[in-house]
């Protein structure tokens, strides 16, 4: 009896478990499907492509890629993409951490009104002064160059309010005091001292700035014109129109800009997910 | 003393620190804010030196203007078919990979599912709008396959299916993020809570009730938030699927498409900036209105 009662118990564990795999298998293919059939199609012909549904590869991917590249400069669009995107982390990252680490260290005057204000700062939609600062970078004759979607990333209010939080723990008050006992400046012992201590912060902030810079559209399609300045979100939405039919070139297209992003993903999804939860808790 | 005196004189290096981000902060976020105000007061083609003052008269026009009241809908609408599931999704598996310690490589499923939060939303669009293309696109070969439809469907032909599609695609891209969200805010819940629970006799779905929804509060409302303040903004996907018109019929014409269109494709700057600033509005008042929505849902418990 007891033994019947159990194996029922089981069973429904076993049916349950089986119905919860159906769930997690279903949206796992939903999330990946179309990834998959944008590298599945980016092998095949225009023709191939519309008379059906193709679940494995064909031999047109160089023949796509040639079409791609004969009209659309995509390597010279991701050359920018990924110029723009290490500039912005490298500037956001360094400049998070003085900021962060003169919040955290120092008991200045304006200190509190200050950090304030950096918080406060994170409730502004950017969208709020877009166009002024289309006007700004205008009259600053900047239209076209990378200088307006570098340098503003100086200020980076979320990566300080993130690298402070790590900072007001990781750096002690006294291996400070022992270096300045050994006379080195405030600025030698943030470099030298405070950035490699809050580095995995920093770090894990890099990975957000560096895919958010490579992700945006908006702001590098009101500012560049030059067809060789383009980022490669752009050069994407361009090559949809030049290729209107061209389904094979277009899946190529967009594959080359999403298959890095899988394969860094494929390495970092612990610390990305990691770093998304301490965000997401603090936030 | 001695000692005392130094450190007091070191806190003031504090301000060289945090100076480079104030300055940059100033020029290129404050600055551009207030910016956009003065040009939000004026007729200006964004070329003539001398823009015309003409007071609020954008602002007039503004709230006259139905089409702006069309890109609110849409917006709005868009947003809430995507949040919903979006949300229950999420709270679903969230609780779901929480509870059930049986189920095996729970990191590679929640992996894949964030997954398509990383990719290039101007790329996921250009995907989609392929995908979906009622000639030739996979969805309608797999729904003729699977016997679901029995000739192609032309989605954007419709304005439901047009914002169907912008919905379900946010969607997919955020109902992942969301899991791991839920999931870092339920294991903040102590465990001893649902062994007592269990103990006084308490079913999953009652305790699930009163443990776990009031105490992931907070996490809700911190995402319900945060994506009413991105839905609000939403750009890329319907632009670049619409080729920038909105269509069909201006029905997936978001706030910033209406905004750009006026500022950058017809050099209407200060009617354009003008909308900026309804936008901002519009996303502090339902801000106040998510957040009050939520804690009211606490009051009634």
């Amino acid at each position: 009896m007891e033994t019947k009662v159990k194996r029922t118990n089981n069973m429904r564990t076993s049916s349950k478990t089986v119905a919860w795999y159906i769930l997690l298998i279903i949206l796992t293919l939903i999330c990946l499907v179309p990834f998959y059939i944008m590298i599945i199609d980016a092998t095949h012909t225009n023709g191939e492509i519309a008379s059906k549904l193709w679940l494995l590869p064909g031999a047109a991917l160089l023949d796509n890629y040639h079409r791609l590249v004969e009209s659309v400069p995509i390597w010279r669009g991701f050359g920018n993409s990924l110029f723009i995107a290490i500039a912005v982390t490298a500037v956001s990252g360094y400049f998070s951490a003085l900021t962060a680490y003169g919040f955290s260290r120092y008991k200045f005057k304006g200190n509190k009104m200050l950090y304030a204000i950096v918080l406060g700062s994170m409730m502004i939609p950017m969208q709020l002064g877009f166009i002024g600062f289309y006007q700004l970078i205008s009259k600053m004759h900047l239209l076209n160059s990378y200088i307006p979607l570098i340098i503003p990333s100086i200020a980076n209010a979320s990566s300080v309010f993130f690298i402070k939080g790590y900072t007001d723990g990781a750096v002690h008050e006294s291996l400070i005091e022992a270096a300045r006992i050994d006379g080195s400046g405030e600025f030698a012992i943030f470099n030298k001292i405070g950035l490699p201590l809050i580095m995995p912060s920093v770090a894990t902030m890099s990975i957000f700035t560096f895919i958010g810079t490579w992700n945006n559209y908006l702001t590098p399609l009101i500012l560049i014109s030059d067809m060789d300045k383009y980022t490669l979100p752009i050069m994407q939405v361009v090559a949809k129109g030049v290729y209107k039919t061209e389904f094979g070139a277009i899946y190529t297209c967009i594959a080359i800009s999403v298959v890095p992003i899988m394969i860094a993903f494929a390495f970092l999804s612990k610390k990305i997910i990691g770093g998304l939860t301490i965000g997401g808790v603090k936030g | 003393m001695l000692k005392k005196k130094n450190k007091v004189d070191k806190g003031k290096y504090g301000i060289y620190f945090v100076i480079p981000y104030f300055i940059t902060f100033l020029l290129f976020a404050l600055y551009p804010v207030i910016y956009t105000l003065i040009i939000s007061l004026q007729k200006w083609d964004g070329i003539s030196l001398n823009p015309a003052f003409v007071g609020l008269k954008n602002y007039v026009t503004l709230i006259h203007d139905a089409l702006f009241y069309q890109a609110i809908a849409n917006t709005l609408i868009m947003w809430i078919c995507a949040v919903i599931p979006q949300m229950v999704f999420a709270l679903f598996l969230a609780v779901m990979f929480n509870s059930a310690k049986k189920i095996k490589g729970k990191e590679f499923f929640r992996a894949a599912m964030y997954l398509p939060n990383l990719v290039t939303p101007a790329a996921v669009a250009v995907l989609f709008a392929f995908l979906f293309d009622w000639q030739t696109g996979a969805i309608n070969k797999i729904l003729l396959d699977l016997h679901v439809i029995s000739k192609p469907v032309n989605w954007f032909l419709s304005e439901y299916s047009s914002r169907g599609i912008m919905s379900l695609i946010s969607w997919w891209m955020w109902f992942g993020y969301s899991t791991i969200i839920f999931g870092a805010g339920l294991n903040n819940i102590p465990v001893e809570l649902y062994e007592s629970a269990n103990i006084d006799g308490a079913t999953h779905w009652q305790s699930f009730k009163s443990i776990t929804m009031p105490l992931l509060k907070p996490t809700v409302l911190f995402a319900a938030v945060t994506s009413l303040i991105g839905g609000m903004q939403t750009f890329d996907i319907p632009y670049v699927m619409t080729g920038g018109q909105g269509g069909p019929n201006n029905k997936t014409l978001t706030v910033v498409m209406y905004l750009y269109n006026t500022a950058f494709q017809n050099s209407n700057y200060g009617y354009g900036s003008a909308i900026g600033y309804g936008l901002f509005i519009l996303i502090l008042v339902f801000s106040i209105i998510t957040f009050k929505f939520i804690n009211r849902n606490a009051d009634n418990d």
